[in-house]
């Protein structure tokens, strides 16, 4: 086989349908060549593509949007609503259960992607915004918990002050003021996990799909 | 110096290639997670056990309350000896040669016989007696007023802490001043008291949840929930319900030496895992443990498939 990256049998990406000047246009051209729409939705994929594995990239992107759904909802009705809605207390029951899920399928996924070495081939951005997604993650659950306004919030709050302010993160980050953690949770870190996840989806479409190790050069060290 | 030319990986497409429906894997995994969590949350529901309030906990265990006030008076409670970011009566862990909690400063400074017991009692009208007896615990020296409550502190001690058993003793003004506290605790007034010390607006709760921690039933209550540091619960859950499993990894280090049993574990255990982090994210950089999936053949049961076809085609 000889596919090497510079023989790519890739479709060719569409012309820039109107080349223009300027700022815009240079912004423009940049973007398609960056990203053309053939690759940012591809309607084949390699045939070693070909897992169940592969499905938790996209359960993870779906289980992220429904936790942002129902957190939202949440949102909407205010931090105490669940507290005294029948209804309330399903939709954080939704809410919960879709983190739960999402925390798994990413866990899953990127246990996956490590087996896969699939930081190969110029990936290495990908995995770093996939770890960073999953760590931020886990820092929005946190202050999730400790909006709850329950004995659950109360005791991790008391506990989690005391790992941050050995590091004297704690002189900025307290998590026994409920409004800071309330921006924190339903503003700040959604926002942050939004971006990096955007950037790594488009990572993998940029770069595709990493191939199946020793499929040639099985002696090379797998590097970025 | 000659330099190693990175080897190029081959294009996914150079392997083939089959029809594929982004969207409609999309839209079929939405509909999916959205199934699957709506039947997980009407199955299992979600946990919401209610808040301890400084009311209960007065009214149930007055004789706690009132030992925990005692240290908040005479600076012996976990909060007065914090040190950074609440006050300086300590330096605050380290981690190596590094005072980084120090270095932050005391950015929300607690003083705790002034935060938990002067400014509530001072904050309501209170009867003659009380009113004597805060101006004469203010008007003493600190000597003085450390004598009266190591007296106390001793004769509390020797009543089981109930403060109803206390024998008689020179205590100076703290009896009354306690039991003051622990009246407007007991009538639910102590709680609004301490989030009205941050101003009109507040959504703070740092001074109730501190006062709380010191005390010995909100940890009780964290036990019989299985939530304690030494039970793995940062990742559990009240109730049995499945909690912040993915923190597996951080609360690992508390149930080992020496982080269980220094006195920096909260810092060992934060620069261990910013080290394991920052491995994670720099991972593709690190020669050998880049490799490791190399040798662990997970990779050959992923692409089964693949190297199948591959042998093959070799094959014919």
């Amino acid at each position: 086989m000889t596919g090497l990256i510079e023989e790519t049998t890739h479709p060719e990406p569409m012309p820039d349908p109107e080349p223009a000047g300027g700022w815009t246009g240079a912004l423009r051209r940049r973007i398609f060549d960056a990203m053309p729409p053939e690759q940012l939705l591809p309607d084949t994929q390699p045939s070693y593509v070909a897992s169940w594995i592969y499905v938790f990239g996209v359960l993870s992107l779906t289980a992220f949007l429904t936790v942002v759904g129902t957190g939202t909802v949440l949102a909407v009705k205010g931090a105490a609503w669940w507290h005294v809605s029948g209804t309330g207390h399903f939709v954080n029951s939704l809410h919960l259960w879709s983190v739960e899920l999402f925390m798994t399928f990413m866990s899953v996924h990127l246990i996956a992607k490590f087996f896969m070495a699939a930081w190969r081939g110029k990936r290495a951005l990908t995995w770093i915004t996939g770890v960073i997604a999953l760590g931020a993650s886990a820092f929005t659950a946190l202050t999730g918990y400790l909006i709850q306004q329950n004995f659950d919030s109360q005791w991790i709050a008391t506990q989690a002050k005391d790992g941050l302010n050995s590091i004297g993160a704690g002189a900025y980050f307290n998590t026994m003021d409920f409004g800071q953690m309330l921006i924190w949770h339903v503003a700040l870190l959604p926002l942050v996990v939004a971006v990096v996840v955007a950037l790594h989806i488009l990572l993998v479409r940029r770069r595709g799909v990493v191939p199946p190790l020793a499929a040639r050069g099985a002696e090379q060290e797998v590097q970025a | 110096m000659s330099r190693r030319r990175p080897h190029a990986e081959p294009d996914p497409y150079s392997f083939g290639s089959r029809p594929y429906d982004l969207v409609k894997e999309f839209v079929i995994a939405l509909v999916a997670v959205v199934v699957l969590t709506v039947v997980l949350a009407a199955a299992f529901s979600s946990p919401d056990v209610k808040p301890m309030t400084i009311a209960a906990w007065a009214t149930n265990d007055p004789g706690d309350f009132t030992t925990t006030a005692l240290a908040e008076l005479d600076g012996g409670s976990t909060t007065a000896g914090y040190g950074p970011p609440y006050n300086s009566a300590a330096a605050g862990q380290q981690l190596g040669p590094l005072h980084i909690a120090r270095m932050a400063g005391v950015t929300h400074p607690i003083d705790t016989v002034d935060a938990f017991v002067m400014k509530p009692l001072e904050s309501v009208p209170q009867n003659p007696e009380v009113t004597a007896a805060i101006s004469t615990w203010k008007a003493a020296s600190d000597e003085q007023q450390g004598t009266w409550t190591g007296a106390y502190s001793t004769a509390l001690g020797k009543a089981g802490g109930d403060p109803s058993k206390v024998a008689a003793g020179s205590y100076g003004p703290v009896p009354l001043m306690l039991a003051q506290l622990l009246n407007q605790a007991q009538a639910g007034s102590l709680e609004g008291q301490l989030m009205s010390e941050s101003g009109f607006y507040h959504s703070d709760y740092t001074l109730p949840l501190m006062f709380l921690a010191d005390g010995s039933d909100l940890a009780a209550e964290a036990q019989t929930q299985h939530l304690a540091g030494t039970q793995w619960g940062m990742m559990n859950e009240v109730n049995n319900f499945p909690g912040q499993v993915w923190l597996a990894p951080y609360t690992f280090w508390y149930q080992i030496s020496p982080y269980k049993t220094s006195g920096n574990g909260d810092a060992l255990v934060w620069g261990t895992m910013g080290v394991v982090g920052a491995v994670l994210v720099l991972l593709p950089f690190i020669p050998g443990l880049r490799s490791v999936p190399r040798v662990i053949p997970v990779y050959r049961l992923i692409w089964r498939d693949h190297y199948r076809r591959q042998k093959q085609a070799a094959e014919i």
